[in-house]
C-alpha cells in the first residue's frame, strides 16, 4: 500500500498553501507529509488527560470508565418542559425586550399604572408569541429530522454475529459493517475494507461540500471476527474535520493513525464494497454535529448607527420625562396648601374609616410624586425608542432577502443554484460596499483548466487545433473500448511525432513528457459506463482542476491512465497497457512547490518525475543543453504573459544506490515521532534534484462569464476592486488585463522587495511616481513576500501602504497566502470607515470572507467552505453587479428609509401626547385610548412601512445597472445620516404642533371632551403618518396602495370598534365627533398644515439641489424624450474629449 | 445555520457518483431546476406609477389647496361671526364684598347666602335655540386622578344592582361601609350652580332635556341605576342627585361625566328655546355653589346660538384662509421660479459624474 495522493490542489498555484484547514485526506505511511500543518496535531504525542480509549468491539469496557454516550443527535433546542424558559431567554437577551418588559412591569405597579394593566402587555406579549411560535417551529422541525436520522439502521457486529442496531443504539467501541453506498452513522476508524490494500473510497459532500472521491484505508487490515482485540487511544472530540491523531495497539505494535484512517459521520462509503470500522466519536461528539454552528453574526452599519441616533432619542425621551416630573413638582408646591380642597386633587380621604379626616389619599409628597411622575411618563412616552423598529427590521429583511433569492437574474444554471442569503442582518450594508477583495481562481475564473500549450524539449507545441480533437481511445483485452471522458484539442503536429514513434530526441522527449503528466498526479481513474456495452469512459477523480487537464491531455495524446491501485498504476502507453509500481510519492507542499513520483518503469529502470512551479523547478535542472532550457524558459515567459498557468516537468534517472539511499532516509524519516514531517520535506528535497528538463505546460484558466464587465461596472460604481491571488506575478496581470482590472490608460505600480527596508524605499518611490505621474489611473502590484514584510507588525509601513494602494485605483495582490488575504482586508478595515467585501470560492478565502463587512461565497467548484462562512452565496463573480448595483443599492435606500421614518411615527405619537400632559396639570394622561396608543406603533401604523421597506424601489434595474454611479449614495451615507435625522425630528415637532395646537385652538372654550379629542388626534396621526409615507413612496403599485390606505381605515375601524364598547369611557365618541364639521375641518386642516412645509422643503430641493439619484429617477419617467438629446451630447462630450 | 447542517447529515446529497448519461442529467436538471419562477411580483416588477414633483404638479398641488381652503375659510370665518355669544364672569362679583378675602370660605360655608343676580345685555338677535353654557377654567378635568376615578361598570349597572363595584373609585369609593352610587370624583365633584333667566320679570323656560348624549342616556347610564350615599360623606363635593331618578335620566350628571379634553371647558347647562331680540336684558338669578376658588379657577355663564360650525371661534376661518392664502402664494412663488430657473427634467447632464467631466475640461 503505497499508492497516495499529494494534498490539495497542488501546483500550479506555486504559493497555493493548503488553506486554513489543511485538506490531506490522504496522507498514507510512503508519502511525505508537508511541513506546513497549521494544526500540527499528527506531531504531538497525545496525553492521557486529553486522550479517549476505545475498545475494539468491546463497548462495554469502553464505556465502563466514563459513558461516552450513544450515537443519538439532538440538533433541537428545546425540549417540551425546557422550550418555554430557554426561548424566553434567550429572546430577553436583546435589549430592547428588557427595556419592553422593565416598562411593562413599571405599569403593573398600582401608583405607576398609566395603561391598563392588560393592555401594556399585549405588544411585548405579542412580539413574544411570534418569536415563540418561529422558533418552535423551527424546532419541531428539528426534533423530526433528528428522529428520522437517529432511527436509521446499521449493521453492527454483536458478538461475532452481524446485527441490525438503529443508529441512536450505536456505542463508542462497536465494530460496524458499511456497505457500499451507505452512510457514516458516527465517525470510525477502518479496521478492514474489502480491497486487499485496505483502501475505502467516501465522498464527503455532506461534510464540505466536495463531490470528489477520497481515498481513505485501513491501517491493518484486521479480521474483525477474530475477537476484542487492540485498543484506539486517540484525542477528545474536537471540530477540526481535516485533523485526527490516534494510536492503535494492536497485537504489542504501536501504530499511528491520521485523518486519511478515519471516515467521518455524514459521509458517504462509495466504490467500495464493504468496510469494517469501530466508533470512536458518536452523536454529538462526531465532528461534523461539532462543526454545525453557524457563522458568526454581523451587524450591519446602519443599524450601528441607528444605535446611535437612538442614544439621541433616548436623551430627549430623559428630558421630556424629566421636564414632566419638574413641572408637576412645581405645580403641586404652587397648589401645595389648596391641594386637600381642589375638586380634581382630593389630597385627603375624608369618607369612611378614615374619620380623623387627615390621612392622604395616594399621595406622597411632592418628590415622591414626581419621581412617580418621572417613571409614569416614561411609561406614556416609551415608545419614542422604537422598540417595533427592530422587528420590522428584522422582517424586512427577510422580505429583501425573498426578493434576493428570487432574482431570476442571480440564478446560474451551470451549478442550478439560486442565491443563497445566510446572513439576515446585513442587507443594507450591500449598498455601502467601497472595497470589493477578490479572490482570482473559482471566482474571476472558471477553475475549469484546460490545457493549451506543451513546451517539450525547447519545442513549442500550441497549435491546439478545433476540430482536431484527441480521440484516442484504449482497447482492453476483451475488447471494451475506454475513452477519456473530457477530449482535450491537441496538436497535430506533436500527434505526429508520438504517433511516428522513432528515436528521435524529440519523441524520446516527448514519451517521458506525457508519461510523466500519467504518473506524477494523485489522480483517481474511475470508470463509467455507457448505453453502448463496449464504450466505456474513463474519468479523473482528482483534487486539483490542473491535474485533471493534465491528465485529460496526457489520454488524448495517448498516454492513458486507466487503473491505480496499491502501489501500481496502469497506463495505455500509446495502444500499449504497462503496469508501473510506484515505490513513493512526495506530496506538494508550498515550500517546494513541486511534486514528484518514483516509479519502476516496465523495463525495471527507476525513474524519478517531477511537476512544479518554474521558479522551484529551473534551480535543480541539471541539463547540458542550455540552448533547451533558454527555450522552455522563453516559452514560459510568453504563457503565462497570456495568462497561462504553467508547470515544468523534469526527470531523473534512479540508480540502485539512489534508491538505496532515498529508501532508508524514507524510512527513517517515517519512523520519526517528532518533526515527521520536515524530514520527510527533506527527504523529497535531497531526491529532487540534478534533474532533467523534460518541458513546460500551459494550462488556461478560463474567465468566468461576464467578469470584464462586471469589474467595469464596480469600478464605475465608486468601488475599488483588489485582486487577491496566490498566482505569480505575471498570470495576474495577464488575467487583470483580460478581466479588465487594468486597462492600458493605467500606470503599473510594482513593488517587489525581500525585507522591510527596501519595502520603505519601494513604497516610498511608488509614492512618489504617483503624485508626479501624468496619468490619472494607476494600479498598484504588490506580491506577498513584500506584504508580508510590510504588514508584519510594522505600522509605519502599513500606514505607507495604505496610503498608496487607496489612491490607486486598482491594486493586485499576487502569491498571497489565505491568511494575507485577512490581513489586507483587516488593513482597510482597520484605517477606514468605508465597507468592504471580500468574494471568494475556496477554503483558502475562509479568512478573508469571514473578515470583511460582507462575505460572498462563490458555490462553484473548490468545496462549500467558503459558501458556509459566507453572509451571501452565488454561483457567479457577475452576480455581483445586480446584487450590489440593485439590491444593495434598494436594501438601503429602503432601510435608511424606513430608519428614519419609523423614528419619525413613533415621535409623532409621543409628541402630541406630550403637548397634551403640558395641559393636564403635568399628570400622564393620554387623551387617546390606552389601546390605541400601545396599537399604534404595533399595529396601526406598521404594515406600511414594513411594505414599503421591503418592496419601493427608487430607481428600477435598467437604470441602475446603466449608470453604476448612482451607488454611490449609499457609499456616501447619502440616505441615513445625522442631518437627514435632523430635518426629519424638527419635521416631526412641526407635525406634532400641527396636530395639538391646530385641535387646541380650533376647540378651545368648547365642550369637547377628551375621548373626542383622543379619537381626532390619534386619527389625525395615522393619517399624517401614512400620508407622509405616501409622499415619499417612489413606486406605487397595488401593494403600497392596499398597505397604506389599508392601514388608514383599519385604524378608523378600530377606533371605532373601542368607541363601541359602553364599559370604556370613550363610548360613542367616535360617532358624535364624525358628526360635526368641526371634526373634519380639523383633520383637514391638520393634515395640509403638518405637511406643507415638508412638501415645500422636498420641492425645492428636489428642484434646485437634485441628486443624482433624483435625476436618475426622472429620466426614468421622462427620459424616452430626452434619449436622442442624451445620445447627442454625450456623443459631443466625447468628441471634445 | 443549524438547519444547514442537519439537512446534510440527512444526506441530501447532489451531485453524487459517477455522472449519469447526458440526456438524463438534462432532464434531470430539468426537473430540479432550482431556477425561479419568473412573476412580476418576485422579479419586483409589479406595474406601479412612480410619482415625479413635476413644477406643473407642484402649482397644481398649491393651487389646489388654495382652491378648496379659502372657499372653506370664509364661510367658516362667516358662520362663527354670525354665532351670538353672551358670556359673563361671576365667580368675583358673586362674592359679597366683605367675604372677598376668604372666598373659600365663603363658598364652603354651608349657611352663607349663595345667591347672586346678573343682569346681561343681549348685544344682537339671537335665533333660538340659544344654548347655556357654563364655563370653568383651571378646572383639570383631566387630571389622572380625576378622570381615572369612576367605574363605568356599576354607572352602566351590568356589575350586579346593588352597585357594589366601586373599583377604581377611590377616594370616594364608600361611605361607612357602603358603596357610593355614583362613586368616583367625577360625580363626587358635579357641578353645582344654579340658574334662573328672566326677562322683565317674565321668566325664561329652560330645557334641560336631551342636553346629554342619547348614546350615554341609553347605554352608558343604567335606567335601573339610582344614586346611593351619594354626596353623604364629610366633605361635599358639588351637587346631590335625586336618588329616585335613574343615573339614565341625570342629565346633569351624564354631561358631567363626560370629562373635557382641556383645562378650560364648557359643558351644557340647558337651552332656551325662544329667540331673544337685540338690546333685551335678561336677569340672571344664580346659586353661586360650585368651589372654584381654592384652585382660582373661573367660573363664566354663557348663552350662545349656533352655527353649522359649532361655537363662535374664529380659529378655524382663519387658519383655513391662511393655509389658503400661502398656498395661493406658493404657487404664484413657484410658477415665477420655475420661468426663471428652469431645469429640464431627467437630463442626465446634471448627474453628478456627468457635472464633473464637463468640469474637468
Amino acid at each position: 500500500m503505497e499508492q497516495d495522493r499529494p494534498s490539495h490542489s497542488d501546483l500550479p498555484n506555486p504559493i497555493y498553501e493548503p488553506p486554513l484547514v489543511q485538506n490531506d485526506w490522504t496522507t498514507s505511511s510512503v508519502s511525505v507529509r508537508a511541513g506546513s500543518d497549521r494544526f500540527g496535531a499528527s506531531q504531538k504525542e497525545i496525553s492521557d488527560e486529553n486522550s479517549r480509549l476505545v475498545y475494539v468491539n468491546d463497548p462495554v469496557k469502553t464505556n465502563e470508565q466514563l459513558d461516552l454516550g450513544r450515537n443519538s443527535i439532538r440538533t433541537g433546542k428545546y425540549t417540551v418542559f425546557s422550550f418555554l424558559p430557554i426561548n424566553l431567554y434567550e429572546q430577553f437577551r436583546r435589549v430592547a425586550y428588557v427595556y419592553f418588559l422593565v416598562i411593562a412591569v413599571l405599569n403593573q405597579l398600582p401608583v405607576l399604572a398609566v395603561f391598563g394593566r392588560t393592555v401594556s402587555i399585549i405588544p411585548l406579549a405579542l412580539v413574544l408569541t411570534v418569536t415563540a411560535v418561529k422558533d418552535g417551529y423551527e424546532d419541531w422541525r428539528r426534533h423530526r429530522s433528528d428522529k428520522i436520522e437517529n432511527n436509521r439502521k446499521v449493521s453492527v457486529l454483536v458478538n461475532g454475529q452481524i446485527e441490525t442496531k438503529r443508529w441512536k443504539d450505536i456505542r463508542v467501541g462497536d465494530v460496524i459493517k458499511l456497505g457500499n453506498n451507505e452512510t457514516l452513522p458516527c465517525d470510525m476508524v477502518l479496521l478492514s475494507t474489502s480491497d486487499p490494500a485496505g483502501l475505502a473510497y467516501v465522498q464527503t459532500i455532506n461534510l464540505d461540500g466536495e463531490s470528489n472521491l477520497k481515498t481513505r484505508y485501513a491501517r491493518v487490515q484486521e479480521n474483525v471476527f477474530s475477537g476484542g482485540a487492540g485498543m484506539i487511544r486517540c484525542e477528545k472530540p474536537n471540530r477540526n474535520i481535516y485533523g485526527f491523531l490516534a494510536n492503535f495497539e494492536v497485537d504489542g505494535k504501536r501504530l499511528s493513525l491520521g485523518p486519511s484512517n478515519i471516515i467521518l459521520r455524514g459521509c458517504e462509503l462509495k466504490n467500495t464494497e464493504h468496510v469494517y470500522g469501530v466508533a470512536v466519536y458518536t452523536g454529538g461528539d462526531t465532528k461534523v454535529m461539532m462543526n454545525s454552528s453557524g457563522a458568526p453574526s454581523k451587524r450591519s452599519r446602519l443599524e450601528t448607527h441607528m444605535n446611535r441616533e437612538i442614544i439621541f432619542l433616548s436623551l430627549i425621551l430623559f428630558s421630556m420625562c424629566a421636564l414632566v416630573a419638574i413641572l408637576q413638582a412645581v405645580w403641586l408646591k404652587t397648589h401645595y396648601d389648596d391641594l386637600d380642597d381642589i375638586l380634581f386633587y382630593h389630597k385627603l380621604k375624608y369618607s369612611d374609616e378614615y374619620t380623623d379626616g387627615e390621612k392622604s389619599y395616594e399621595y406622597y409628597g411632592i418628590g415622591l410624586e414626581s419621581v412617580f411622575a418621572f417613571l409614569s411618563s416614561v411609561i406614556v412616552f416609551q415608545v419614542m425608542i422604537p422598540i417595533a423598529l427592530y422587528i420590522s427590521l428584522e422582517l424586512v429583511r427577510v422580505g429583501q432577502a425573498f426578493f434576493m433569492v428570487k432574482d431570476g437574474n442571480m440564478y446560474d444554471e451551470a451549478t442550478n443554484s439560486t442565491f443563497q442569503c445566510r446572513a439576515l442582518n446585513i442587507n443594507e450594508d450591500l449598498g455601502q460596499i467601497k472595497y470589493v477583495f477578490s479572490d482570482k481562481t473559482g471566482t474571476l475564473t472558471e477553475n475549469k483548466m484546460e490545457f493549451k500549450c506543451a513546451s517539450i524539449a525547447g519545442y513549442d507545441y500550441s497549435n491546439m487545433e478545433d476540430d482536431f480533437q484527441g480521440d484516442y481511445s484504449s482497447v482492453s483485452d476483451d475488447g471494451e473500448v475506454w475513452k477519456p471522458k473530457v477530449a482535450v484539442k491537441t496538436d497535430p503536429k506533436l500527434v505526429k511525432i508520438l504517433n511516428a514513434g522513432g528515436d528521435t530526441e524529440q519523441a524520446k522527449y516527448a514519451r517521458e513528457f506525457f508519461l510523466a503528466l500519467a504518473t506524477c498526479n494523485t489522480i483517481v481513474p474511475y470508470i463509467v459506463d455507457t448505453p453502448d456495452p463496449n464504450l466505456k469512459l474513463v474519468d479523473y477523480q482528482g483534487e486539483s482542476p490542473d491535474e485533471q487537464a493534465l491528465v485529460y491531455a496526457a489520454a488524448s495524446y495517448g498516454f492513458m491512465l486507466l487503473k491505480r491501485s496499491a502501489g501500481k498504476v496502469e497506463v495505455d502507453v500509446l495502444g500499449q497497457r504497462h503496469t508501473f509500481n510506484v515505490l513513493g510519492l512526495h506530496e506538494f507542499d508550498s515550500e517546494r512547490k513541486r511534486m514528484s513520483v518514483i516509479v519502476q518503469c516496465p523495463d525495471s529502470k527507476i525513474k524519478l518525475y517531477v511537476k512544479g512551479a518554474d521558479s522551484s523547478m529551473l534551480d535543480q535542472i541539471s541539463n547540458s543543453d542550455v540552448n533547451m532550457i533558454e527555450m522552455t524558459n522563453a516559452h514560459l515567459q510568453d504563457y503565462s504573459s497570456s495568462g497561462l498557468r504553467t508547470l515544468v516537468v523534469g526527470v531523473r534517472e534512479l540508480t540502485t544506490i539512489d534508491i538505496d539511499v532515498w529508501r532508508n532516509s524514507y524510512e527513517k524519516a517515517s519512523m520519526a515521532l517528532l518533526g515527521r514531517g520536515i524530514l520527510m520535506q527533506r527527504v523529497a528535497v535531497d531526491t529532487e534534484r540534478h534533474l532533467k528538463l523534460l518541458g513546460a505546460s500551459g494550462i488556461e484558466d478560463k474567465l468566468q462569464r461576464g467578469v470584464p464587465e462586471a469589474i467595469e461596472s464596480l469600478r464605475k460604481a465608486g468601488m475599488k476592486v483588489w485582486v487577491l491571488t496566490g498566482d505569480k506575478q505575471e498570470t495576474a496581470i495577464s488575467i487583470g488585463y483580460s478581466s479588465r482590472l487594468l486597462t492600458s490608460s493605467m500606470t503599473p505600480i510594482v513593488i517587489n522587495c525581500h525585507s522591510s527596508d527596501s519595502c520603505r524605499l519601494n513604497l516610498r518611490n511608488a509614492m512618489e511616481t504617483l503624485t508626479t505621474s501624468s496619468s490619472r489611473e494607476h494600479a498598484l502590484i504588490i506580491d506577498g513576500k513584500s506584504l508580508l514584510h510590510i504588514l508584519d507588525r510594522n505600522a509605519d509601513l502599513e500606514q505607507d501602504l495604505f496610503d498608496l494602494a487607496t489612491s490607486c485605483d486598482v491594486v493586485l495582490c499576487c502569491r498571497v497566502a489565505p491568511l494575507q488575504k485577512a490581513g489586507i482586508v483587516a488593513l482597510i478595515k482597520k484605517r477606514t470607515d468605508d465597507m468592504t467585501l471580500a468574494i471568494g470560492d475556496g477554503a483558502n478565502d475562509v479568512s478573508m470572507i469571514q473578515m470583511a463587512d460582507v462575505g460572498i461565497g462563490i458555490s462553484g467548484q473548490e468545496g462549500r467552505q467558503a459558501v458556509m462562512s459566507s453572509d451571501f452565496a452565488m454561483g457567479q463573480f457577475r452576480f455581483l453587479v445586480p446584487l450590489l448595483l440593485v439590491h444593495g443599492h434598494w436594501n438601503y435606500h429602503r432601510i435608511s428609509y424606513m430608519i428614519l421614518y419609523n423614528f419619525y411615527r413613533n415621535a409623532l405619537l409621543v409628541l402630541v401626547l406630550f403637548w397634551y400632559v403640558l395641559y393636564t396639570g403635568f399628570t400622564l394622561i393620554t387623551a387617546i385610548t390606552d389601546w390605541s396608543t400601545i396599537l399604534y406603533s404595533v399595529v396601526y401604523t406598521s404594515v406600511p412601512t414594513i411594505v414599503i421597506g421591503i418592496l419601493d424601489k427608487d430607481i428600477g434595474r435598467k437604470t441602475l445597472l446603466k449608470y453604476p454611479q448612482l451607488y454611490g449614495s449609499g457609499q456616501r451615507e447619502e440616505r441615513y445620516n445625522f442631518k437627514l435625522f435632523f430635518l426629519t425630528m424638527m419635521d416631526t415637532i412641526w407635525q406634532s404642533v400641527a396636530i395639538f395646537y391646530f385641535s387646541y385652538l380650533a376647540y378651545g372654550h368648547s365642550t369637547i371632551d377628551m375621548s373626542s379629542m383622543g379619537d381626532l388626534y390619534i386619527i389625525a396621526i395615522v393619517i399624517l403618518a401614512n400620508v407622509h409615507l405616501a409622499m415619499d413612496v417612489y413606486r406605487w403599485n397595488w401593494v403600497a396602495h392596499a398597505s397604506i390606505w389599508g392601514s388608514t381605515i383599519a385604524t378608523v375601524i378600530c377606533v371605532i370598534i373601542l368607541d363601541s364598547l359602553p364599559d370604556l369611557p370613550g363610548y360613542w365618541a367616535i360617532f358624535h365627533a364624525m358628526g360635526t364639521g368641526m371634526f373634519w375641518l380639523n383633520l383637514v386642516g391638520i393634515v395640509v398644515a403638518g405637511l406643507i412645509p415638508r412638501f415645500i422643503v422636498k420641492t425645492i430641493v428636489e428642484y434646485f439641489w437634485p441628486d443624482d439619484i433624483q435625476i436618475a429617477r426622472e429620466y426614468e419617467k421622462f427620459g424616452n424624450s430626452t434619449e436622442i438629446e442624451m445620445t447627442n451630447m454625450l456623443g459631443s462630450d466625447r468628441s471634445r474629449n | 445555520m443549524n438547519n444547514a447542517s442537519s439537512s446534510g447529515i440527512n444526506g441530501v446529497a447532489e451531485g453524487t457518483g459517477p455522472p449519469p448519461p447526458a440526456a438524463a442529467v438534462a432532464a434531470a436538471i430539468k426537473k430540479n431546476s432550482k431556477r425561479p419562477k419568473y412573476s412580476k411580483f418576485t422579479q419586483q416588477e409589479l406595474p406601479a406609477c412612480k410619482p415625479i414633483l413635476t413644477p406643473q404638479w407642484v402649482i397644481s398641488v398649491f393651487l389646489l389647496i388654495g382652491v378648496v381652503f379659502i372657499p372653506i375659510g370664509i364661510p367658516s370665518l362667516l358662520a362663527s361671526r354670525d354665532v351670538v355669544e353672551i358670556i359673563d364672569r361671576y365667580d368675583y362679583e358673586c362674592i359679597p364684598e366683605d367675604m372677598r378675602n376668604d372666598k373659600v370660605g365663603y363658598i364652603q360655608n354651608g349657611n352663607s347666602e349663595k345667591s347672586c343676580t346678573r343682569t346681561l345685555k343681549v348685544p344682537k338677535d339671537m335665533k333660538q335655540p340659544i344654548y347655556i353654557y357654563y364655563e370653568l377654567s383651571n378646572f383639570y378635568q383631566n387630571h389622572r386622578r380625576y378622570v381615572k376615578s369612576r367605574n363605568d361598570v356599576q354607572l352602566r349597572g351590568s356589575g350586579g344592582d346593588d352597585g357594589s363595584d366601586t373599583s377604581g373609585c377611590d377616594p370616594e369609593s364608600s361611605n361607612d361601609g357602603k358603596p357610593i352610587v355614583p362613586c368616583g370624583l367625577i360625580a363626587w365633584s358635579l357641578f353645582n350652580d344654579t340658574y334662573k333667566f328672566s326677562i322683565n320679570t317674565q321668566e325664561l323656560a329652560v330645557n334641560k332635556k336631551g342636553i346629554s348624549w342619547k348614546s350615554d342616556r341609553d347605554h352608558k347610564f343604567g335606567s335601573n341605576v339610582f344614586p346611593k350615599n351619594f354626596q353623604s360623606g364629610k366633605l361635599i363635593g358639588g351637587a346631590k342627585l335625586n336618588d329616585s331618578i335613574p343615573l339614565s335620566d341625570q342629565e346633569d350628571l351624564i354631561v358631567w361625566m363626560r370629562t373635557a379634553a382641556l383645562p378650560t371647558f364648557r359643558k351644557l347647562y340647558g337651552k332656551i328655546e325662544q329667540d331673544l331680540t337685540a338690546n333685551q336684558v335678561i336677569t340672571v338669578i344664580l346659586e353661586n355653589n360650585y368651589n372654584t376658588y381654592s384652585f382660582s379657577g373661573k367660573k363664566k355663564l354663557v348663552l350662545s346660538t349656533t352655527s353649522w360650525l359649532g361655537g363662535k371661534n374664529d380659529f378655524l376661518g382663519i387658519a383655513y384662509l391662511t393655509v389658503g392664502g400661502i398656498c395661493f402664494f406658493l404657487a404664484i412663488l413657484f410658477v415665477i421660479i420655475y420661468l426663471v430657473k428652469p431645469r429640464k427634467l431627467g437630463d442626465p447632464s446634471y448627474l453628478s459624474w456627468n457635472r464633473n467631466q464637463t468640469g474637468q475640461l
